[in-house]
């Protein structure tokens, strides 16, 4: 198969980059080497726009960050997933931490974030009623929201497939060639495309792809950050996104609202050696929840409802995001340790490669019917009584309630299945549905999620896998 | 448009049938079960070894034997039944609102309703065990479900965590299909099993209970592929240097059970922190008036039998409501001490005119002990027990005649002694 791009790497940054390029006259293929979208960084991180008051000034993290949540916003709304501008707070507790709020004042003033700036004890507690007491003030950056990271990624794939974009799932590239007319042929285990252009977004592994192309130089470290996630019943613990003040490894521990009405706490910084491992660990539970109270003192573990860790492509020796062409070979773009922020400024990459593509290629037709909206799927439980009876009356799979906890209807599942790069299995159905992300975490519904799966895939019960390969739920019939 | 009955039973399990049928036969003359599964029978439709129905009935019934029943009673009756329906909203006025595919969104509104949306299984998120998210981490009901009703096998190599019956009934299950169950690990120094089911399904099969001990971390990136388990202290953490690797492909789960509560939660009834279930009255009326409680969503119980004669007294109540048939206000509280966690029902209006049995449990094993039932710090009845364990449900019945003296406005407590 012959493209004209092929991007590698199906998170937040090479989804939207795809959505982006779609908007143009060419053939473009989205690599994933997952059994889904959405499955590496993007699936497991804060789920945060941060202001920008975080990145150097000058640095292209600052820049594509404060350009990110100027875009996020819009992108939210053609895409329909979920945003939500909640601001975020930095709690000092002494006079070195107040001073310290003061110095990000000043880089985020530079760095251009609007609306910020520091308050005290007073205002503080208007805003966060729940906040440590002891707590002397803030720094309040009213632009940071709250998003759903693997939403905005399968709707910006949704978007990208309904704009010509070709999605390969399972696709690991694993050796790629220069040919003599100027294609890159990308090999996987089983499989072979060829592109013109490439656009490395590898994440966690953008260090060992570029070195296909020639380019050894980058060495990516991952790092794993565990979170903790609250049940419902604490909504309104926390208004804002809280954070307490950063320390070398990262932003520290944060405490937050979800778009979905959860509480999520977390993470550490655990470098690690296995890339994707994604295990949690007890000592960081502790430290992370411990941590956490120390912002907000309620938060008892009683309604814990589950814990996960996540990745971030982490670049030890350059303190910003690598954008670049390769010096190896000038038709491939390589993005190197796009951590945080990474999900916020990934709107803004999306654009920024698409210029420098653009200069590599030359200008490129736009598509006459390009359509950047992709619909919002049906929630059943965010429908009011009348919009529930018309949608019953259209397709009687929205009266049957599947997963009890969120309210998630078959239709809804059945929509999320037969979708442009539709799920096909348990964690997919999980991701775009919510269901089985309740507080019973797929107790009652796993199983008939995996019946659904198995029926409309036309697959025999113990081939639906819970995230593709070896992760299957059963092992064969019964005596 | 709103259809009317006037009772609405919420959840066709052993607890709603029974209720139902109580109630009609007490002279309620519209009524619907509504039930989000299939048929009727809720949890015992999956439950297929036997040993229901022992008390109920004094036969050894499987659970789908024990509900049917039930249920061949409820159809050969003009009790209306609605299944696949899901109830999303009560309202204070008592208007019940429902989906399913046929009838879509519908109102119902009711002069009572009886809450019995049983229980579910604590998942894995709740206990926070380390390591990673592989497939093979299950509920024991989910598994019991794979291996009852869909006729799969959800391990070869299977470790359980908890000895709750669930845990039990499958560790002999899948023994039973030809897994090998390596073990059973428990936290607590006890199971919070039936005796019975620990001797009929671990030790039969020669399947270790190991106490005190639990998961500390799950490994295998894309299925199980072990467990490590610990040694616990007293305060239940790991003890260093007693870990041990278990090869394995399932970690099933049966750690507790939580009443489902989330439509009691959204109607404001008061909750028992304890049960997890609502605060009821001797006829199980909870604190929303015409609203009663039944089964496991008030308190998890050990037997389907018991659950029948809760939900028949619930029934009873909400027929006497829908009749008009009220007594005076006198109401004494009860509350357990002194290792007694909890007591339902939580208040007794003693113009009740009747024996009401109290159901408590105690939050550790004890021997030789004592039940006290005091008011004002005098004994009202004493029972001796031989063995006491939080895995068991006890129960004393304060007699019609004891409940007429006491005052009102007083307090009932249950408290356990060792007797030395």
């Amino acid at each position: 198969m012959k493209f004209d791009v092929a991007i590698i790497g199906a998170g937040v940054v090479g989804s939207l980059i795809a959505r982006e390029l779609s908007r143009y006259d060419m053939k473009i293929v989205l690599l994933e080497k997952g059994n889904d979208v959405s499955v590496g960084t993007t699936k497991g991180n804060s789920a945060i726009v941060h202001a920008g008051y975080d990145s150097m000034p000058g640095t292209l993290k600052a820049k594509l960050n404060v350009e990110g949540v100027k875009l996020m916003p819009s992108l939210c709304r053609d895409l329909g997933v979920p945003y939500k501008n909640t601001g975020s707070l930095v709690i000092a507790f002494n006079d070195s931490q107040m001073v310290a709020l003061t110095k990000l004042l000043i880089r985020g003033n530079q760095n251009g974030v609007p609306e910020l700036r520091i308050i005290g004890q007073g205002k503080l507690r208007e805003l966060e009623p729940n906040v440590n007491i002891n707590a002397m003030g803030a720094l309040w950056a009213p632009t940071a929201a709250i998003i759903c990271p693997y939403e905005l990624t399968i709707a910006a794939v949704e978007n990208a497939v309904m704009n010509g974009v070709t999605l390969l799932r399972n696709f690991e590239v694993i050796r790629a060639v220069r040919e003599k007319d100027g294609m890159q042929a990308l090999f996987s285990g089983s499989g072979e495309v060829q592109a013109k252009y490439i656009i490395n977004a590898a994440g966690v592994f953008s260090d060992t792809v570029a070195a296909m192309f020639g380019d050894k130089e980058y060495k990516i470290i991952s790092r794993k950050g565990e979170y903790f996630l609250f049940d419902k019943k604490l909504s309104g613990l926390v208004n804002h996104v809280v954070f307490q003040c950063p320390t070398k490894m990262g932003k520290g521990v944060l405490i937050s609202p979800t778009v979905h009405g959860n509480v999520i706490v977390g993470p550490n910084a655990i470098d690690i050696e296995d890339k994707e491992d994604c295990s949690t660990t007890a000592r960081g539970a502790i430290e992370i929840l411990d941590t956490a109270r120390h912002s907000i003192t309620r938060l008892s573990t009683v309604d814990l409802i589950t814990s996960f860790a996540g990745i971030r492509a982490h670049n030890e020796n350059v303190h910003d995001f690598i954008i670049e062409q390769s010096s190896s070979n000038p038709n491939v773009i390589q993005l190197v340790g796009i951590e945080s922020p990474g999900l916020t400024a990934a709107p803004a990459i999306a654009e920024h490669v698409k210029n420098m593509l653009m200069t590599i290629a030359g200008k490129q037709k736009k598509k006459e019917n390009y359509n950047p909206i992709r619909p919002a799927p049906v929630r059943f439980k965010e429908l009011n009584d009348e919009e529930r009876r018309e949608i019953i009356k259209k397709n009687s799979a929205y009266g049957k309630i599947v997963c009890r906890c969120e309210s998630i209807t078959e239709g809804e599942i059945l929509d999320a299945i037969h979708a442009p790069a539709g799920a096909v299995d348990v964690d997919g159905v999980k991701r775009r549905t919510r269901a089985g992300m309740g507080r019973c975490q797929g107790g009652f519904c796993g199983s008939k999620v995996v019946e659904i799966l198995s029926r409309e895939l036309n697959i025999p019960l113990d081939e639906v896998t819970k995230f593709g390969d070896q992760s299957k739920i059963v092992f064969g019939k019964t005596k | 448009m709103t259809q009317k009955y006037e009772l609405v039973v919420v959840g066709g399990g052993p607890a709603g049938m029974a209720a139902a049928l109580r109630a009609r036969d007490c002279g309620v003359k519209s009524i619907v079960i509504l039930e989000r599964a299939e048929t009727l029978g809720g949890i015992l439709e999956q439950c297929i070894h036997t040993g229901f129905g022992l008390h109920y009935f004094n036969e050894e019934l499987s659970g789908p034997e024990y509900a049917a029943r039930f249920s061949l009673l409820v159809e050969q009756s003009d009790i209306e039944i609605k299944t696949d329906t899901m109830v999303i909203n009560i309202s204070n006025e008592n208007i019940v609102t429902a989906v399913n595919k046929t009838d879509g969104l519908i109102d119902i509104s009711a002069k009572a309703i009886i809450l019995a949306m049983g229980c579910r299984e604590k998942p894995r998120g709740a206990l926070n065990i380390a390591g990673t998210r592989a497939a093979g981490i299950m509920t024991a009901g989910t598994a019991q479900k794979y291996v009852n009703i869909n006729g799969y096998l959800p391990g070869k190599k299977v470790v359980i965590l908890g000895s709750g019956d669930i845990g039990l009934i499958m560790a002999r299950r899948m023994t039973l299909e030809g897994a090998e169950v390596k073990m059973v690990c428990e936290l607590m120094p006890y199971s919070s099993g039936l005796t019975r089911n620990i001797v009929q399904c671990l030790e039969d099969y020669n399947i270790p209970l190991k106490l005190s001990t639990t998961v500390i971390e799950i490994h295998g990136k894309e299925r199980v592929e072990g467990v490590t388990i610990a040694k616990v202290d007293r305060n239940r953490r790991p003890i260093k240097g007693t870990e041990e690797y278990v090869e394995c492909d399932t970690l099933l789960l049966s750690v507790g059970l939580i009443p489902e509560n989330e439509l009691s939660n959204a109607m404001g009834i008061a909750l028992d922190p304890i049960t997890g279930g609502p605060v009821v009255r001797e006829n199980r009326e909870t604190t929303q008036s015409g609203v009663f409680a039944c089964g496991n969503v008030l308190h998890v119980h050990d037997l389907v039998d018991f659950v029948t004669v809760e939900s028949q007294t619930a029934g009873e109540g909400a027929a006497r409501y829908i009749l008009g048939q009220f007594e005076e206000d006198a109401y004494i509280t009860t509350k357990g001490m002194d290792g007694v966690r909890y007591v339902v029902p939580q208040r007794i209006n003693l113009n009740c005119n009747r024996d009401v049995k109290l159901f408590f449990r105690v939050g550790q094993a004890y021997k030789n002990a004592v039940i006290y039932v005091e008011n004002n710090d005098e004994v009202i009845l004493s029972r001796r027990r031989p063995k006491l364990a939080p895995g068991e449900m006890e129960d004393v019945v304060i007699k019609n005649e004891v409940l007429k003296e006491l005052p009102v406005n007083g307090e009932l407590v249950i408290r356990v002694e060792v007797q030395t």
